[in-house]
């Protein structure tokens, strides 16, 4: 700290260097490396791109956000994924008519999936971490089990819809792909529950301190429960997205749970619960597929960014950890 | 107030249920096996070959679970455990190259590994205070990162000189249940005779009053880190030496660190830290052989296994979590 | 004087907010009891963590037989031979007495291995130094010993130190009265011994019975000395030093005093047993005893935590049993909790939040955080204003307020409410010596607004001062009921009377 006027001392309110999340000024230093590498990001058609394939791991982080902000994980998210993929191609079964139907039913399963977690948690009192890794295992599992193995690869194109179609004619940025519109309607909405609403601020309370929230009368295992089954949902709905403009396979959820858990904690949610936003896991989880953009520029490997994930991953937790002790938390 | 005074009311002398649960357990696996195998007129499998047979399948998931009794009871946990069997196994095999000459150089560096990854580890933990399930998954992405970078399919080759490691008899026990049931001593031993295990205890009952006592909690909870990852790395010697070479998704493919933490915990040692010991987790590791088992004898799908397998881990750690009355997240 | 083990000169330390020692002098001899007494925040537990290197002194000297000596950490001071036996024990309860005894020191034979047998000779011996120890088995896992016999273990651990100095935080809170006799003989033996015993306590009776010395704080400064067992009133004008009255609220006129809003009869669970209670409008009902005699399990009863299993409660004339604390507070209970940090505050969310907690959580899930049935975000800042909380802004975090603030912030919840019944634990507990009585004055407002009060305190002259009626609880059940104006020793008395005495 360079005890710059603006650092002010805590609750004062208002706009200060101190108070800006991390988070912003890092993905803007990104954005602007990637400019500088590749003056066509700055074109709709760059940026537009850019936003689509962020828009299902930023949905994710966003319902990540919940469960780790009322201090638990969410590790069933990715094989949730590949689940509502193989689902949506085993009941579509090639019937573009049929995506009225089976889109709710996935929306119902996420949903499912997280009340489940959210019961085992609750009332099994499994650790979220175990429980969540449970279910991985068991979705994973029922996703080979409903393909066969064997899935075929093919939506059709109505509910490739959301995932891969672009609005064409938008006045300022010529067109909007579908997912991003998703992307902000699904992102807003979250961010108005986690910070405009009752259960945001219980689901914050439960994170800090589940025994005060208890005695205060906070009904945490509803609470929990909610939180579970937003980040299922999230998961359904980044499903969809994938299932758009990825193929049809049965690692197509891999690794996202980690992805989402990474970019929750490059915006600041505290792991083990109390302090999450919704805009900051947005932030991140646009960092992180920033990072990913430029390995991709610099032309490294696939594999390479699994290290740098997981590097992101530690950093950004030993950070905050240092940061915290600083401040004396 | 109200939770502290209630640990501390006297638990009685008489029968403590979680230190025979783990008995317990295991008697109910044990039947289930029976009657599964009567019931399906396949009485062939209840001889004492056949339960040989049923232990020499769980010889890697049980060397990986000693190294995970000692993190947990520290109060730490490894998730990076899969990735580092695969790395090491590649590493052993590569080095070996069908070359007798190399068994000593391939098995050294393969320890080298484990070691510097678990020192890595327990640095992160104890010195950067990262949250061990944070800092041990981002290990697990840079160690899988790492290694696929270089091989994607099986490399290398293990000589018949070392598949006597795997496949090697005495008499008519294998060579490695006989090395698992000396590494099992050798463990326990650690845990009741030296001053590191009366520490590692300490540290994870209480780690404050373990400070107080002058104990380096955090050379403890390295220390424990090493010897997880070490046999994590001898798992992974094991496993090349059983498949004759190591490829980058052996690990991943045992899921051996939830199944591991999963045979810890079914063996009575508490996620929390400070309870628990090495027979237990030997428990564990019988349970989970002999559930496999019934799945074999009863017919039931790969798939369909992953997904009941699933559930089991969940329903094990749900045995132990249910009578507590603390809220998890 | 030679002999002095340990002498500390001019202590200060201050916390942010706090002056929690100014100038403090204070020693002690070779074979001697020196007690050290005092209210709740007078200073005592600071001045202990200073000796034992917890705490670092702001200005002033520790010396330990002459030498000045820095600690800078508390096994150093553990080395030096100076053991705290504090009252949160330190013993692991999945580990064997000789385990925790030997505790990061354990005896080394062959090969480095711990040498087992020597460990568990050496626990018998110490053991055996006192009369009850001679009935423990050293294998024994701690977790299932009694609370006596696991404070037996924590002082045979200090003896097995070799240790000079002992200091004891109020050893004798959990104790009956059979089991404080043994441990005033352990103290005998040990000052026999010629060990410097600094003795934390603020009962009279232990003062009369043990002390050679006794040094009062009050306010963090030393506020008497008295050579030999004082008299008892001289000490407690010590640690009191003002007007009583004026310090604690003035007590419920009779007229005040209304219908009953909580009858309790028959009540009992698994650590309660024929609870009768009535809480009237009006009146500040205390409830007092030893640690563990079910004041909390009461409260806990009452709250729905720990719901009674036999019995009734009547609450406004409505019968009911709560099965959780959303129940109770549904229905008019409100509880402020002993322990804040880790059952009352949410301490990462702000003050408001703190305070909109109980409303939020009796609201819809997805309607506005600023706007609820019992309270919007107006109505909690005028309580929190009413409460006078001193805060930079109400969208502070509340961990950066002092510990009255922070009280006063859940009393601002609880209000939003409009409880019928409040229960308080430990109100003043780690709060300031001027804040305290504007916990108490605020207590009689909320009585005079009509609710009905209970408070559960571990200081006596607290229970005293505040209640309009005391009832004295001893093995789960209320065992005596005093009026305003109560001795010390009538409650104490009760609090710990023999069970088959009483019976």
């Amino acid at each position: 700290m360079t005890g710059s006027p603006t650092a002010s001392r805590p609750g004062t309110g208002g706009w200060s260097l101190a108070g800006i999340n991390p988070v912003w000024p890092l993905l803007a230093a990104l954005v602007a490396a990637i400019v500088f590498m590749n003056p066509g990001f700055a074109e709709p058609t760059g940026y537009m791109n850019f936003l689509k394939r962020a828009a299902p791991l930023a949905i994710l982080a966003a319902g990540q956000v919940y469960v780790i902000t009322s201090g638990g994980f969410d590790l069933s998210q990715g094989s949730l994924i590949t689940l509502v993929v193989v689902g949506s191609s085993m009941l579509t079964d090639n019937d573009p008519a049929a995506t009225a139907w089976v889109i709710p039913v996935m929306l119902a399963i996420g949903l499912g999936v997280g009340a489940v977690n959210g019961a085992i948690v609750c009332f099994l009192r499994v650790p979220s971490l175990i429980a969540t890794l449970g279910t991985m295992i068991t979705l994973n599992g029922l996703a080979f089990l409903w393909s066969g193995g064997a899935p075929r690869g093919y939506l059709p194109d109505t509910f490739r819809f959301f995932g891969r179609e672009l609005i064409h004619d938008v006045p300022l940025v010529r067109f909007v792909p579908v997912s991003v519109i998703v992307l902000v309607v699904v992102v807003g909405a979250l961010a108005w529950a986690m910070h405009r609403t009752n259960l945001g601020r219980m689901v914050h309370a439960i994170g800090d301190n589940p025994v005060a929230a208890r005695l205060a009368g906070v009904p945490v295992n509803r609470v929990r429960v909610t939180a579970f089954m937003l980040s299922g949902l999230s998961a359904a709905i980044a499903g969809i997205l994938l299932g758009g403009f990825a193929g049809v396979s049965t690692d197509v959820g891999t690794g996202y749970e980690l992805e989402a858990i990474t970019a929750a904690v490059l915006g600041g949610a505290q792991l083990l619960g109390g302090r999450g936003s919704v805009p900051a896991a947005l932030g991140g989880a646009l960092a992180l597929t920033a990072i990913f953009t430029l390995l991709n520029f610099l032309g490294l490997p696939q594999p390479v960014r699994q290290v740098v994930q997981g590097l992101i991953l530690i950093a950004a937790v030993a950070l905050a950890m240092h940061r915290r002790k600083r401040t004396g938390t | 107030m109200s939770l502290a005074a209630a640990s501390r009311e006297p638990t009685g002398d008489g029968f403590r249920f979680d230190r025979w649960a783990p008995l317990i357990l295991l008697g109910g696996a044990a039947a289930i096996y029976v009657a599964v195998a009567v019931a399906t007129g396949q009485t062939q499998y209840l001889t004492l070959d056949n339960l040989i047979a049923i232990l020499g399948r769980s010889i890697a998931l049980g060397i990986t679970a000693i190294g995970q009794t000692f993190v947990i009871l520290a109060a730490s946990i490894d998730l990076s455990v899969a990735s580092l069997i695969s790395a090491t196994a590649v590493l052993a095999s590569v080095v070996m190259d069908g070359s007798a000459a190399m068994i000593v150089p391939a098995i050294a560096a393969a320890i080298a590994l484990g070691a510097l990854v678990g020192l890595a580890n327990g640095m992160i933990v104890s010195v950067l205070k990262v949250n061990p399930l944070i800092a041990t998954l981002g290990m697990s992405l840079v160690i899988q990162g790492c290694l696929s970078a270089f091989v994607s399919n099986f490399a290398g080759s293990v000589p018949p000189a070392f598949q006597v490691f795997a496949y090697g008899q005495i008499g008519a026990v294998p060579l490695a249940l006989v090395f698992l049931l000396s590494l099992a001593i050798l463990a326990w031993a650690v845990l009741r005779f030296t001053k590191f295990g009366s520490d590692l205890y300490a540290v994870g009952g209480n780690e404050e009053a373990a400070r107080f006592a002058g104990i380096k909690t955090g050379r403890v909870v390295l220390t424990a880190h090493v010897i997880c990852s070490v046999c994590a790395a001898i798992a992974g010697l094991y496993l090349a030496s059983r498949l004759r070479s190591g490829a980058p998704w052996i690990g991943a493919d045992g899921v051996y660190d939830l199944e591991s933490i999963a045979v810890v915990v079914i063996g009575g040692t508490v996620l929390a830290g400070g309870r628990g010991g090495i027979w237990g987790t030997m428990a564990g590791m019988l349970i989970f052989s002999l559930i496999d088992s019934v799945f074999n004898i009863a017919g039931v799908d790969t798939f369909a296994k992953q997904v009941l397998r699933g559930i089991i881990i969940v329903a094990a750690v749900a045995f132990y979590a249910i009578r507590s009355k603390r809220i998890v997240a | 004087m030679t002999d002095r083990v340990i002498e500390m000169r001019g202590i200060t330390k201050t916390f942010p907010g706090v002056r929690a020692l100014s100038d403090v002098s204070f020693d002690v001899r070779a074979g001697e009891v020196q007690a050290l007494v005092g209210e709740n925040g007078a200073g005592k537990s600071t001045l202990i963590k200073i000796l034992s290197g917890v705490y670092r002194a702001d200005e002033g000297e520790v010396r330990l037989r002459g030498e000045t000596v820095h600690f800078s950490h508390p096994v150093e001071s553990l080395r030096a031979g100076i053991a705290v036996i504090y009252q949160e024990f330190s013993l692991l309860p999945e580990r064997s007495v000789a385990q925790n005894l030997f505790l990061g020191r354990e005896p080394r034979g062959r090969f480095g291995l711990i040498d087992t047998g020597r460990m568990r000779a050496e626990t018998r011996k110490v053991l055996d130094l006192f009369a009850i120890g001679g009935r423990i088995d050293p294998d024994r896992i701690v977790g299932t010993l009694d609370v006596a016999t696991q404070q037996m273990v924590e002082i045979a651990k200090a003896v097995s130190h070799e240790a000079r100095v002992i200091v004891m935080d109020e050893p004798t809170a959990a104790l009956n009265d059979a089991e404080c006799e043994e441990l005033f003989a352990t103290v005998d033996r040990l000052r026999e011994r010629g060990a410097a015993i600094i003795y934390i306590t603020h009962r009279m009776r232990e003062i009369t019975r043990l002390a050679d010395r006794v040094t009062v704080l009050k306010d963090g400064e030393v506020a008497a000395r008295f050579d030999g067992a004082p008299d008892p009133d001289a000490i407690v004008h010590a640690m009191v030093g003002r007007d009583i009255d004026d310090f604690y609220a003035p007590p419920a006129r009779a007229d005040e005093i209304g219908e009953p809003v909580l009858i309790v009869t028959g009540g009992g669970n698994a650590s309660l047993r024929d609870i009768d209670l009535t809480v009237r409008a009006g009146e500040i009902v205390g409830l007092s005893g030893i640690q563990g005699a079910g004041r909390v399990a009461l409260a806990m009863a009452l709250f729905g935590q720990e719901p009674f299993e036999r019995g009734e409660i009547t609450l406004n004339g409505a019968r009911s049993t709560f099965r959780s604390p959303r129940a109770a507070i549904a229905a008019g209970i409100g509880l402020l909790p002993g322990d804040r940090k880790s059952e009352g505050l949410v301490l990462m969310q702000s003050v408001r939040d703190n305070g909109m907690l109980t409303p939020r959580a009796f609201s819809s899930l997805w309607s506005s955080h600023r706007r609820t049935a019992a309270a919007d975000i107006g109505r909690i800042d005028d309580l929190l204003d009413r409460m006078e909380i001193r805060a930079a802004s109400y969208d502070q975090e509340i961990r950066a307020l002092s510990g009255g603030n922070q009280q006063k912030a859940i009393v601002a919840r609880w209000l939003s409410m409009r409880p019928k019944v409040l229960i308080f634990i430990e109100p003043t507990r780690g709060i300031d010596v001027n804040a305290k009585a504007g916990i108490y004055h605020l207590m009689r407002d909320l009585a005079r607004e009509g609710a009905g009060i209970v408070m559960i305190s571990s200081d006596l002259p607290e229970v005293i001062g505040a209640a309009d009626r005391i009832l004295v609880m001893q093995e789960g059940r209320i065992v005596a009921e005093f009026g305003r104006g109560a001795s010390e020793q009538d409650i104490m008395h009760a609090a710990t009377a023999d069970m088959e005495n009483a019976a």
